[in-house]
């Protein structure tokens, strides 16, 4: 349970997409929160990065026109 | 009561048609929302999300687990804007593949960038970059990534897919997606920095001092 190992700042930059986007294992996810507790620049740029990515998942949605959904609903509709 | 609607797996239509909707109607925002980037404009990207709803249905019998839906139809919707290109703009495989035996690129941080000498006057540059960026400014430069690094960018960051998820809708390896992510990402930020200081964005007079830097570098 206790194999967290502590990391250094380059290990975590390594590791930062990974974290950001839920892909690292129990172990090494551990070790990144540890690290970021301790570490002010890895942590900075943690919370710019996901404000980021925060800022673009926005762009991932978009209500079509009132019409489209209606052909969409006509398409299944017709199925 | 019923009007007679089967499906492809010969089920009992009725159900299966309002569970197709259903889930359809409960996703459009994102379909069209992932349509719109990858097609870049409204009309293609509605005629991308009815062909890829038509299709799903076509093979609705072939989805056995419906946990799976939003995956499965986001496959089908990559898949068709794959073949609208290949059609249209030959976008051929070399063209998706070409980046992924490149030597990794030297990895790009706005936020670094941002934390330059020249800009630490400024008490907090990413908090007031963040306040500025605009959708349209990542709209602009998600747009003007190559195909094979926007499209899991659009699946990744904007859609919040896993990586295998991602691999499975592109039959790629695991390994491939995130490095496409790794160098699409590093991409993108280049971009938003550059348009940050094309456009002054980064601070009132940084244009000035971001010249005297440059000259003097």
């Amino acid at each position: 349970m206790n194999d967290i190992r502590l990391i250094n700042c380059e290990e975590a930059l390594q590791r930062l997409f990974d974290y950001l986007d839920h892909e690292l294992d129990e172990t090494r996810h551990a070790e990144m929160e540890q690290h970021l507790k301790i570490c002010r620049g890895c942590y900075s740029r943690v919370e710019f990065e996901k404000r980021l990515k925060v800022k673009l998942s926005g762009a991932g949605a978009e209500k079509p026109a009132t019409e489209f959904e209606q052909r969409i609903r006509k398409l299944i509709g017709n199925f | 009561m019923d009007n007679g609607a089967t499906n492809p797996a010969g089920g009992t239509g009725e159900s299966d048609r309002a569970f197709f909707e259903r889930e359809i109607v409960g996703l459009l925002d994102n379909l069209y929302g992932a349509a719109l980037r990858l097609a870049r404009n409204r009309a293609d990207a509605e005629d991308l999300v009815a062909e890829a709803v038509a299709k799903a249905w076509a093979h609705f019998g072939a989805l056995h687990d419906r946990g799976c839906f939003r995956a499965w139809i986001f496959r089908i919707l990559t898949n068709t804007f794959f073949s609208e290109c290949r059609r249209t703009r030959t976008l051929s495989l070399e063209e998706m593949t070409e980046h992924d035996d490149d030597p990794a690129p030297e990895a790009f941080s706005l936020f670094e960038q941002l934390h330059q000498p020249f800009l630490l006057w400024w008490s907090n540059p990413e908090e007031e970059f963040l306040n500025k960026v605009l959708r349209a400014d990542l709209e602009r430069v998600l747009d003007a990534l190559p195909e094979a690094f926007r499209i899991v960018v659009i699946l990744s960051d904007l859609e919040g897919f896993n990586y295998q998820e991602i691999a499975g809708m592109l039959d790629v390896p695991v390994g491939t997606v995130r490095s496409r992510l790794s160098r699409g990402r590093a991409l993108l930020q280049k971009m938003l920095w550059e348009q940050a200081r094309d456009h002054g964005l980064t601070a009132p007079d940084t244009a000035a001092r971001n010249t005297k830097s440059i000259g003097q570098a």
